[in-house]
């Protein structure tokens, strides 16, 4: 049997046939026809990596080159795949949660024509690919083809339904503030390509001894400006609530499970880097909690479903940047695995609720639907419980990793994380019980046609509520259960173990107890308030916390503003009145002496001849005087 | 006589020509002034080569002698200056019944 | 006898094409012309590879010790071949465009890729400038006779800027001709020359503004939007896709190996030039309603960025900039014929009265899509390699000492050229239709092959640009070592 390593590259390869046969055929091929083979790939993808994963279970790696994709002078970049331990749960996680958003999507976008159905089934398996070659490059520049593939499906796929000008916007939103954080990734690649002359993990790893601390802190700096914009951090983080435009599967499948981990990866890979430079750290930490407790607060006060669950990513991915600057890396990427599920999931409920609302979005139209749409009900309870981290549901043990990470870090890390915890409880629960419980607010019309979703869009659901209750038990704590901690000792040959325990058990035990307690708590707490939601106009730091503490307004009036007023002066006035009347000027004036030496052609023998004689004099003086 | 006189006189000669020529716009009378500048031109030469031929007759016999067949050439040229020249004013008298210059500005257009 | 053929063909047929009556026949001749010159440029890379093939000498003006030396090297090669497959694809992409007698302009159009041709391939610094004043009067007249409504006025600017610059370059040739050992215009006696610190200084000038105006650089650009604008489109592709190169190459070939001291102190005040121009020319692209006008833009704020590459003087950015030089070409053709088809179907090239596009001519927008996101340098297209070479390059460069600002700032180009083009698409293809757009219909077979003929080229140099790096791999040595200033003056 040949060995599994040495396929990996059908792994992205067939995501992206499935691209090439989808895009191309679109107008010729049926629909089931397009699903089947938008989900197969995807599926085979899946099986490939499971098989890889069996593979690289024992602490193998393997780096496969293909060909030299640039090679000039010294700076050799290989086009070449790495799979090792942290590749290939990436790998899982993508093509896993992937493949479950596939299947839904078959039925979710099925009111699409054949074409747009086409369209949408290929731009996600291009993702896939893209996020593909991500999570599989060997070096930072394939990286970086994936981190940019990425971005650009994220763009297609928010700007699906392009006759919607505002979704169009926020497309180029995504994009651009993406593109933000790719100049800083790149901008680091060149350094570290200045300072090691190399990009391949592997040489930059074991080069690092030839970065001083200065390097390696801008190196790590700019690597996470890349990351705080893939990921949605301060201050690159506005893009990710717009980009609810796209449909509800794209925005479970990129903008909550897989792409915005993007970053988590990033970092995760480059530990080696980090660890050199304790500023990045504590940079990336201060950072990612920052914008978990900015999120959650946002979160608190608004309506849209999908924006609560968006800032709800936003402040998750702090949570991980968090656990990655407290240099729990293995935490985070546990959290990236837990998050997945249950943030998918959550997605995925939403979108069969916004179907069975046909198409309604605010949560002050919903109310009192956990009886017609059990399923779904009790799929997204689920994901609120794991989210909220109430045990022994998977969101539990990842956030308590990070939680404890940040305690053994800083005190005052862990409180705050401990309040945007009890945050997180408060808001998602708010959501269901203002959408599920109490009475109904909508249209008679909507009511009359509350309906549950179809198997294939609650299959998935169940499939990722049984991955969100059981999927924490992979990282459980070694306090619980002899031997656990499977996923840090898995993670072990790419994130070296923290070999100390800096607490006891008992207060890792009561830690977990505070913890759930605030969970609990602030679950009571929203119970008590929202359990008959009745809408009412926000006021004072309520009306800044639903517009969002403005920093939309902000940015268009500090950076984008500026800039086209700039723009307009360049092109209207500097443009045309000072280069081009400095060129338009050369030619006026050699117009104006031409027209007044013309004068002097007045066509009258007299004064010809009285200019030769004239010269003739001249010429006669000036031979007289000049001549020695 | 010392050679500074026909220096002098020549140049009197060469500009009465040349203000004749400024002034006058009968272009007869321009005409006229021409070949009394080209006079003062051949009285010059004639002088020079005088006073040449005084200094190096010694040594040459033949001294200055071009000075002297130089203003045959002019006179040549002159003769034939005039045929030519007259024969014009004659065609623009018959064309604008005028001989006066400033008649003559078509060049501009 | 390659170099020969590469130029004697377009210039032959070029002047026959000139008692073609006929519109259609002449049409043909002149595809069919550049299709032939297209397989030798390509026989130049595989069949005909040896020396003997590549290189012709003969006689010329021997008393000025000029002769016609013609030679085609790896950059040439590259160019050579960007010029030949451009003309093929222009003509096919404005097959349908039609202009009062033809005959005359197709065959101007030859006469020019014959002049281009010669640039590229000249050996004598006479020579080449011979050519390059051949490759631009055939443009003069193209623009003026014609291009759009201010042509005039457009095609007078444009000739300041140009002749200005061509006659200062011929200055400077004639000087440096004037310091050679052997009083000789062949590219080795330009090469051998030396000069002290300070004439190298006012030469650069001479020989720079002459390339700074044709790339263009900032402050010398303003004729390229106008004239782009102005200009019949298939002339606009020929200036933008090809004739911009002829400045870069300039630079390369007769700059940096015949002035290395200069370049060397010029270096940070024309990076310098070049940066501010990459930002502006952006800036002002963003806020452009006229495609053309923003294409030409873009295309600025490109070309700076190679100039500033160029100035960085390392193997990586000049590689990149050789690359770049080629996919720029492709790109921004593409993007011509985008525009082209745009104009003559919907009758308006105002970005502000298009929209919807995207659903009535799904084709279009899709092929115009890929071609923009190469124009942004996304990976896995062919900008990409090219860009990233070049940034590297800058950010690795040993002659300057800013660096870190040169990138930081021409990498802000990357970020606002992103919002230029999608802003662009978001407002021609996206959105809803109105009353131009309702109506439109998608494009032919035709135009279809074409743009397929780009899109496969940007993946294809995209996914594989190592095959491009490997022809200017050895020119790129050495220039680099004749450019080295480092055995002239041991204190840097």
């Amino acid at each position: 049997m040949q060995n599994a390593l040495e396929l990996v590259y059908w792994i992205p390869l067939l995501p992206l046939l499935g691209f090439l046969i989808n895009g191309l055929g679109r107008r010729y091929l049926s629909k089931s026809l397009i699903s089947i083979i938008g989900c197969s790939v995807i599926f085979a993808s899946f099986i490939l990596s499971c098989w890889v994963f069996m593979e690289v279970k024992g602490g193998n790696s393997h780096v496969a080159e293909y060909f030299n994709f640039i090679s000039v002078g010294k700076l050799i970049i290989p086009f070449a795949f790495q799979v090792d331990a942290l590749s290939s749960l990436f790998l899982l996680i993508i093509t896993g949660v992937g493949f479950i958003i596939h299947v839904y999507s078959t039925s979710y976008m099925k009111e699409e024509k054949p074409e747009h159905f086409g369209r949408y089934f290929s731009f996600l398996n291009l993702f896939i690919f893209s996020m593909l070659l991500l999570v599989m490059g060997a070096n930072y520049v394939i990286m970086f083809m994936g981190w940019e593939g990425v971005g650009l499906c994220s763009y297609l796929l928010i700007g699906y339904w392009f006759k919607n000008n505002d979704f169009n916007k926020a497309a180029n939103k995504a994009f651009i503030m993406n593109r933000i954080g790719d100049l800083g990734f790149l901008i680091a690649v060149f350094w570290l390509i200045a300072k090691t002359g190399t990009v391949t993990y592997a040489d930059v790893f074991a080069n690092v001894s030839k970065l001083n601390s200065t390097d390696a802190t801008v190196i790590t700096l700019l690597l996470f400006i890349g990351a705080a914009g893939k990921s949605a951090q301060i201050p690159l983080y506005t893009w990710l609530p717009d980009a609810m435009a796209g449909p509800t599967p794209v925005s479970a499948l990129i903008h909550a499970a897989t792409m915005v981990t993007a970053g988590i990866y990033m970092i995760a890979r480059s530990n080696v880097l980090y660890s050199l430079s304790p500023l990045s750290m504590n940079v990336v930490a201060v950072v990612g909690l920052a914008t978990a407790i900015l999120a959650a607060t946002i979160a608190l006060k608004q309506n849209d479903i999908k924006k609560v669950l968006a800032y709800s990513t936003v402040s998750q991915l702090g949570f991980m940047f968090l656990a990655l600057g407290v240099g729990a890396y293995s935490a985070a990427v546990f959290h990236v695995m837990t998050h997945a599920f249950f943030k998918a999931l959550l997605f995925l409920a939403a979108g069969s609720l916004i179907h069975a609302m046909s198409g309604e979005q605010d949560i002050c139209n919903m109310g009192g639907l956990s009886k017609k749409i059990k399923i779904t009900y009790i799929t997204f309870l689920i994901g609120c419980i794991a989210i909220a981290g109430i045990p022994p549901f998977s969101g539990f043990f990842s956030k308590d990793a990070i939680l404890l990470s940040a305690f053994e870090n800083n005190k005052i890390l862990y409180v705050v994380a401990l309040f945007g915890a009890g945050l997180t409880a408060f808001y998602m629960f708010r959501l269901l019980f203002v959408a599920f419980t109490g009475n109904f607010r909508g249209t008679e019309e909507q009511r009359h046609n509350v309906h549950e979703s179809p198997a294939s869009m609650t299959i998935p659901l169940i499939v990722l509520a049984i991955l969100s209750i059981i999927g924490g038990f992979v990282g459980i704590p070694e306090v619980f259960m002899q031997g656990g901690e499977k996923l840090n000792e898995f993670l072990a040959p790419v994130i070296p173990l923290k070999t100390e325990h800096l607490v006891s058990q008992a207060t890792e035990l009561s830690l977990m107890g505070l913890s759930t307690a605030t969970g609990v708590a602030a679950v009571v707490f929203a119970w008590f308030f929202f359990r008959n939601y009745k809408r009412s106009e926000a006021g004072g730091l309520g009306k800044i916390l639903e517009n969002k503490w403005y920093v939309d307004e902000l940015y268009g009036k500090i950076i984008v503003n500026p800039l086209n007023k700039l723009g307009d002066f360049f092109n209207s006035v500097f443009e045309g009145r000072v280069i081009d009347s400095i060129v338009n000027g050369v030619g006026k004036v050699v117009n104006y002496t031409s027209r007044q030496l013309r004068l002097l052609q007045s066509g009258q023998v007299g004064n010809y001849i009285l200019l030769m004689v004239l010269s003739m004099v001249l010429i006669f003086v000036l031979q007289f005087f000049l001549r020695k | 006589m010392p050679v500074n006189y026909y220096i002098f006189l020549s140049i009197a000669l060469f500009c009465i020509g040349i203000a004749g020529v400024l002034t006058r716009r009968n272009a007869i009378i321009i005409f006229m002034c021409i070949e009394i500048m080209l006079n003062a031109v051949n009285l010059m030469l004639v002088a020079f080569s005088k006073m040449h031929h005084l200094k190096n007759a010694a040594v040459d016999a033949t001294a200055g002698s071009d000075g002297q067949i130089f203003v045959f050439f002019i006179m040549v040229v002159a003769a034939a200056e005039v045929s030519v020249g007259l024969a014009i004013i004659v065609m623009m008298y018959r064309n604008i019944h005028s001989v006066d210059v400033n008649f003559l500005n078509r060049l501009k257009h | 006898m390659v170099p020969v053929l590469l130029i004697l063909i377009p210039l032959l047929t070029g002047l026959t094409a000139f008692f073609i009556k006929n519109e259609r026949s002449v049409r043909s001749w002149v595809l069919f012309s550049s299709l032939i010159t297209l397989v030798i440029s390509l026989l130049g890379f595989t069949i005909l590879k040896e020396e003997k093939y590549l290189q012709h000498q003969s006689d010329w003006m021997m008393a000025f010790n000029s002769s016609f030396s013609v030679k085609l090297d790896g950059m040439g090669q590259l160019l050579c071949l960007l010029t030949a497959l451009a003309y093929p694809l222009i003509f096919w992409a404005t097959w349908r465009v039609s202009y009062k007698k033809a005959n005359n302009f197709f065959a101007l159009m030859l006469l020019a890729q014959a002049g281009l041709m010669g640039v590229f391939l000249a050996m004598d610094a006479l020579l080449f400038y011979f050519f390059w004043e051949l490759a631009l009067i055939p443009m003069y007249f193209l623009c003026s006779l014609w291009g759009g409504e201010k042509r005039i006025q457009v095609t007078f600017k444009f000739f300041i800027y140009t002749f200005v610059g061509s006659l200062l370059m011929l200055i400077g040739i004639l000087y440096v001709y004037a310091q050679t050992a052997d009083h000789s215009f062949d590219i080795n006696s330009f090469y051998k020359v030396t000069l002290s610190g300070k004439q190298q200084g006012f030469l650069f000038w001479l020989f720079f503004i002459a390339f700074a105006v044709k790339m263009p650089i900032f402050p010398f650009h303003t004729w390229q939007p106008d004239t782009y604008e102005q200009a019949p489109t298939a002339t606009t592709m020929v200036l933008s896709g090809v004739m911009v190169k002829m400045g870069v190459f300039g630079i390369f070939r007769w700059l940096l190996p015949v002035l290395p001291i200069a370049s060397f102190q010029w270096g940070d005040i024309v990076t310098s030039l070049a940066v501010t121009g990459m930002i502006y020319a952006s800036l002002i692209a963003m806020r452009q309603n006229d495609l053309k006008r923003l294409v030409a833009y873009s295309s600025i704020a490109h070309l700076g960025l190679m100039c500033a590459a160029i100035f960085a003087e390392n193997k990586s950015s000049m590689q990149g900039v050789m690359i770049q030089m080629f996919n720029h070409g492709i790109n921004i053709i593409g993007l011509w014929i985008v525009v082209e088809i745009i104009e003559r179907r919907y009758g308006t090239r105002k970005i502000s009265e298009l929209g919807g596009l995207a659903q009535k001519a799904p084709a279009l927008a899709i092929l115009l899509v890929i071609i923009a996101l190469a124009n942004i340098a996304l990976p896995l297209t062919n900008a990409f390699a090219g860009e990233f070479l070049m940034f590297n390059g800058l950010l690795n460069s040993a002659v300057t000492k800013y660096y870190v600002w040169f990138t930081a700032f021409a990498g802000l180009s990357i970020i606002l050229a992103a919002v230029y083009m999608l802003n662009m698409i978001r407002k021609v293809f996206y959105g809803d239709t109105n009353i131009i757009t309702e109506t439109a219909t998608d494009i032919t077979l035709n135009e279809k092959l074409a743009l397929g003929v780009i899109v496969i080229l940007i993946f294809w140099m995209g996914v594989y640009p190592q095959g491009l790096l490997n022809i200017t791999n050895e020119i790129t040595d050495s220039i680099l070592k004749k450019a080295d200033i480092l055995p002239m003056l041991p204190k840097y």
